[in-house]
């Protein structure tokens, strides 16, 4: 990890990619956190949701980090938090070495551009109204200098780079297809030369065929740019192509993050276990992972339980686990927050 | 039918797209409902414009010998007053043509005002919310609570009597239903991805506002707003009936029809041919929105 550069405050534009070397970390978040407030009436106190309650987590550049977790997690709460759509309410979130949390507007607007995000929904991510032309260049208009003429030849160069013929370009979205669009989604967060791409389940509205598609375009686009993916998918066949890192959330947090082939081959928590083991087509190819069919219903995440999250419906439970939140501890080298992780080598 | 240029076969060389207007003209005249209205809605305007050359009488010059003559074509008509007289003689079809002027610039007057400060108060209602929502939507609410010809008369009694003064108070009563699908729609478009979109480009509010979600409104304002001509017609015209809108000898088609109200059972050309104008022309405008809907909704285009 690198020292953040410049004081706190001071507008500067993101340090430069280095070549070679030790990759920098783009994003690097700690004990992120986001509580909403509920309004249960005129005189009510609200409640407080806890949508994520302590993240953290680092990714390079060229690197892809997946979160993976059921509906609910938190998974998408995070997404928006480190797009810059959300501010966190606690914890802290650096963008190429730069505070993002506390930022003056100034200078969140300028790291906003290092940042750039494609949406779970190719249909409701583009405007019906603007042609794909405009769509591309409208990041350009907002946020550069350049003569339409500049914007206008990016803007084809960035469409022939997704694998769009130029003739698209006078076209509006609802001409394409589900995946024509997420590759438009793609084009247009890349317009500002992003350094991180946060992608909301990018391919789970898409056909499977056309899934493979998109992941292969990320995949390049990665290796040509050095671009840094914060990849969120419920689909764990998606996330073992196409992730370095995973983390696994539940209920707001994190429970299990390391490297892919570590949690896919020998998950240590038992949700992780559970997970892998709920994948059909997974079962079987790795030792140790087994089907578990969990029991009961995720609780409320406006009444998580007092211990670990995980307790109420975990097959290895005991009294320390209904009383005692398990902090993020390296077991096996990964992290995990479970008291019982050791033991469960191969449950 | 055809569209060229819109959907070319996978590798021919690609002609350069049409122009936007060549483009829009293309799907509106394949719409032959709002095509009629548009030429109903020309011919209503060149009759206003050319009123002078036009019309065979003066709006004004009274004749009580004539008075109430019926049309040509009926016993007792003559050619030189085609459609006839009314009761103190003067010629109906002149009055007519001249109160085209009035009419269409009243429909038009009122709608341009209501649209625009509709526009602006609900986009501002659904774009910031909280308390700056509550504060217009609830003003709205009360103008939509007392009848809108009351409310009306208020505004004119506050303002005083005269065309313009009444055009403002018609364009003041009718702001409620533009602010409400306004803002209606801002909010339902504001919760899609692409404004989130927007926002992560670094968009600013006004950018999101009017070049992001407001033409996605556009839509059901173009109908409403078509519809609201006819209202404002409508409506003008009631406030002329009572004296506070158009003064009497002016030629407004609702003026023309509310005068006449004493001699619907004797002299039924009197009052008929003024509705016909109203309805034709009210017609004509819902018409014309219908097809500007469709042809400028990208997703109904081929």
């Amino acid at each position: 990890m690198n020292a953040p550069v410049g004081a706190d405050g001071t507008v500067s534009v993101p340090p430069p990619l280095e070549v070679g070397g030790t990759n920098p970390p783009v994003v690097d978040a700690k004990n992120l956190q986001r509580t909403y407030q509920i309004k249960r009436g005129m005189f009510a106190a609200p409640d407080q949701l806890r949508a994520v309650g302590g993240v953290s987590f680092t990714v390079a550049s060229g690197k892809t980090l997946a979160v993976v977790g059921e509906s609910g997690c938190g998974k998408s709460t995070l997404a928006r938090m480190v797009a810059l759509i959300e501010k966190p309410t606690a914890g802290e979130l650096r963008l190429g070495g730069m505070d993002a949390v506390n930022a003056p507007d100034e200078a969140r607007n300028q790291l906003r551009q290092s940042v750039q995000m494609v949406f779970q929904n190719p249909y409701g991510s583009l405007n019906p109204r603007k042609k794909i032309g405009n769509i591309l260049e409208a990041p350009l208009a907002i946020n550069t200098t350049l003569s339409v003429a500049q914007r206008s030849e990016q803007g084809r160069a960035m469409m022939a780079r997704v694998g769009l013929r130029p003739e698209h370009y006078q076209r509006y979205p609802h001409m394409f297809s589900g995946g024509q669009r997420q590759r438009i989604a793609i084009a247009r967060a890349l317009m500002l030369q992003p350094r991180l791409l946060v992608a909301d389940e990018p391919v789970s509205a898409l056909d499977v065929s056309i899934q493979a598609q998109v992941l292969n375009l990320l995949l390049d686009l990665q290796e040509e740019m050095g671009l840094a993916y914060l990849f969120i998918s419920h689909d764990l066949g998606v996330v073992r192509h196409i992730a370095h890192d995973v983390l696994v959330m539940y209920l707001g947090h994190a429970i299990e993050q390391g490297e892919k082939n570590k949690i896919f081959s020998s998950p240590r928590h038992p949700y992780t276990q559970a997970l892998l083991g709920s994948t059909p087509g997974l079962v079987g190819t790795a030792p140790g992972i087994k089907r578990i069919v969990l029991k009961g219903e995720l609780p409320s995440p406006l009444n998580p339980p007092a211990g670990c999250v995980f307790s109420t419906r975990c097959p290895h439970v005991t009294e320390r686990c209904r009383v005692e939140r398990p902090v993020m501890r390296e077991v096996d080298g990964r992290q995990v927050a479970c008291h019982e992780a050791e033991k469960l080598i191969s449950a | 039918m055809s569209a060229p240029g819109i959907a070319p076969t996978a590798g021919q060389p690609i002609q350069s797209p049409p122009h936007p207007l060549r483009e829009f003209w293309g799907y509106f005249s394949s719409n032959h409902g709002a095509v009629a209205g548009l030429v109903i809605i020309v011919l209503v305007l060149l009759m206003a414009i050319f009123a002078d050359l036009i019309a065979p009488h003066a709006p004004f010059e009274t004749n009580t010998l004539v008075a109430l003559t019926p049309p040509f074509w009926q016993d007792g008509g003559s050619t030189t007053y085609l459609l006839g007289t009314d009761a103190i003689g003067r010629d109906i079809l002149s009055r007519l043509i001249y109160g085209s002027r009035l009419s269409l610039s009243i429909g038009v007057v009122v709608v341009t005002l209501s649209v625009i400060t509709g526009v602006v108060l609900g986009l501002l209602a659904g774009y910031f919310r909280g308390v700056l929502e509550i504060a217009i939507m609830r003003v709205m609410d009360i103008m939509l609570t007392i009848p809108s010809l009351l409310l009306a008369i208020v505004i004119v009694a506050i303002l005083g009597p005269g065309l313009i003064n009444a055009m403002i108070a018609v364009a003041l009563v009718v702001l409620p239903h533009y602010v409400r699908i306004t803002r209606a729609t801002v909010i339902a478009e504001m919760s899609k991805d692409y404004v989130t979109a927007a926002v992560v480009s670094g968009a600013g509010r006004i950018r999101i506002m009017f070049s992001e979600v407001l033409p996605n409104c556009t839509p059901l304002l173009i109908v409403q707003a078509s519809l609201g001509i006819s209202a404002a017609i409508l409506d003008a015209a009631a406030l002329g009936f009572l004296g506070l809108g158009a003064q009497p000898p002016s030629p407004e088609w609702g003026t023309m029809l509310a005068d006449s109200r004493e001699f619907v059972l004797r002299a039924w050309w009197v009052v008929t041919f003024p509705g016909l104008m109203i309805l034709i022309t009210v017609l004509a405008f819902n018409l014309l929105g219908d097809g500007l809907r469709d042809a400028l909704d990208p997703k109904l285009k081929r």
